[in-house]
């Protein structure tokens, strides 16, 4: 078992063989998504049954939960990037870490939007500085943070080192957040609003939105191996395999 | 090696008092910011008191991570940043004492001017030493954080509001509790859990912040 994560480790951190992986992987992984995302939101928007007090509305759960807990796997899965690419200085840590942050910032946005268009109907407010939205908001402004500082450096690998101290610095804020505005916002806010609790949800209710969260979350690594994909290239663009690549029949890679 | 960090020490103090408009111009730019809300809310006493804390608390905020933009980049262009990353000693040792420099000529000041400015902000007498109590401990985290950001922006000539971008979120916690704690004051409870907690913060901030300062300008140059 240690063994194969071993190698995974050493085969995926080169370039060429990710690439290849990537390939392979795609043409299946982007239709699973797809048909699993579709499912699951056809049911849950469709077919699951009526929530006692919230009528339909309560239906936006589908789309909200999986873009919430997207956006937060997406961060923390950039902070153990910009880790791994710090201690161990791997290329390819360097490049998952620069995919992940596009669409992670995406879904935060998208859980802030369908957030505050849920919040309107049941709790009367756009918005309201709860804790779970201010945090939410927060981890928006980190993604943010984290693309404009790579779109500033030029060399790519100097930009990827620099977001990966930044998303580890990150990734203890958003906990460090997490608690002071729940000990403190929530506190001087009175009642708390609270969310379904996991085990408060009808089997009827659960699965679809399991299987949207799977969906989403699938998508959202197939967006991350097209970018990956993509940079690698850009990365590689120097090396012979990728030159082979784009003109086949010319091994020196000259013109 | 601390013979090396005093002499990091005075260097940067010397730096600093020989071009005191670095010093001056934070707390001046904190005591201008702060007056501005009187003018832009309204003079009422009790509306002053209710944002107080969090004004003071912004205006702090602001001219801490203002004051870091510059931080590293003459060093930079002195070429004294490179002798500071080629020493034959940790980078974390310079870097520590710069930050101590640094905190020491504008974050300690706005600690101590922060109370008068309380008190202008009709926060009642009684919790201004919490106020200043709490910029005390906040403020360090605040240099230390920014100087992650300062650090990782030196080399480009874009620096002030992408620094903005960077660090402002960083900084919340401290604000949340920073301000939390003036405005439990007063209401009269009692304050010792949430300077404890800012208290944490900054050994976390002091603790692991300078080796993040220190790997940040190396990353910028190149390494």
């Amino acid at each position: 078992m240690w063994k194969t994560i071993k190698r995974w480790y050493h085969q995926l951190g080169s370039p060429r063989y990710f690439y290849g992986f990537c390939n392979a992987v795609l043409p299946w992984l982007v239709p699973i998504a797809l048909v699993v995302l579709v499912v699951g939101l056809a049911w849950g928007l469709a077919w699951a049954p009526v929530e006692r007090y919230q009528g339909d509305s309560y239906r936006i759960i589908y789309i909200h939960v999986p873009a919430s807990s997207g956006a937060l796997m997406g961060y923390i899965a950039m902070g153990v990037a910009g880790l791994v690419a710090l201690v161990w200085r791997m290329k390819m840590a360097e490049v998952m870490l620069k995919a992940l942050a596009p669409f992670g910032a995406v879904l935060a946005a998208v859980s802030l939007i369908t957030g505050a268009l849920w919040g309107k109907p049941t709790w009367g407010t756009y918005w309201q500085w709860d804790a779970r939205m201010t945090s939410m908001l927060i981890l928006l402004f980190l993604y943010l943070g984290i693309i404009a500082l790579q779109s500033a450096i030029r060399d790519p690998r100097q930009a990827a080192r620099a977001a990966s101290l930044l998303a580890v610095v990150g990734v203890i804020n958003v906990v460090i957040v997490k608690y002071s505005v729940e000990w403190l916002q929530t506190l001087h806010q009175g009642a708390t609003l609270k969310m379904v609790g996991e085990s408060s949800i009808n089997d009827a209710m659960k699965y679809p939105l399991l299987i949207s969260m799977l969906g989403l979350w699938l998508l959202y690594a197939a967006n991350v191996l097209i970018r990956a994909r993509a940079e690698v290239l850009s990365r590689e663009r120097r090396s012979g395999w990728v030159r082979k690549l784009v003109a086949p029949g010319d091994g020196k890679g000259g013109r | 090696m601390s013979a090396i960090w005093w002499a990091s020490l005075r260097r940067e103090l010397t730096l600093i008092w020989r071009a005191p408009a670095d010093m001056v111009q934070p707390l001046f730019f904190f005591v201008v910011v702060v007056s501005l809300f009187p003018l832009g809310l309204s003079p009422k006493p009790e509306l002053l008191a209710l944002v107080a804390p969090g004004a003071v608390w912004v205006a702090a905020l602001l001219a801490v991570m203002l004051s870091l933009d510059g931080l590293f980049r003459r060093d930079q262009e002195s070429g004294a940043l490179d002798q500071m990353l080629t020493a034959p000693v940790v980078t974390v040792v310079p870097v520590s004492a710069k930050l101590l420099a640094h905190w020491l000529l504008t974050g300690l000041p706005l600690a101590l001017i922060a109370p008068l400015l309380g008190y202008m902000m009709q926060l009642p007498v009684a919790v201004l030493d919490t106020l200043m109590v709490s910029v005390l401990l906040g403020t360090p985290t605040l240099t230390v954080v920014g100087a992650i950001g300062a650090a990782l922006t030196v080399g480009l000539n874009r620096g002030g509001i992408l620094l903005a971008v960077l660090v402002l979120p960083l900084y919340i916690p401290v604000l949340v509790f920073g301000a939390g704690v003036v405005r439990t004051a007063q209401d009269g409870l009692p304050t010792d859990g949430l300077l404890a907690v800012l208290g944490a913060i900054l050994a976390l901030a002091l603790s692991l912040g300078p080796v993040a300062v220190a790997l940040g300008l190396r990353i910028s140059a190149g390494d």
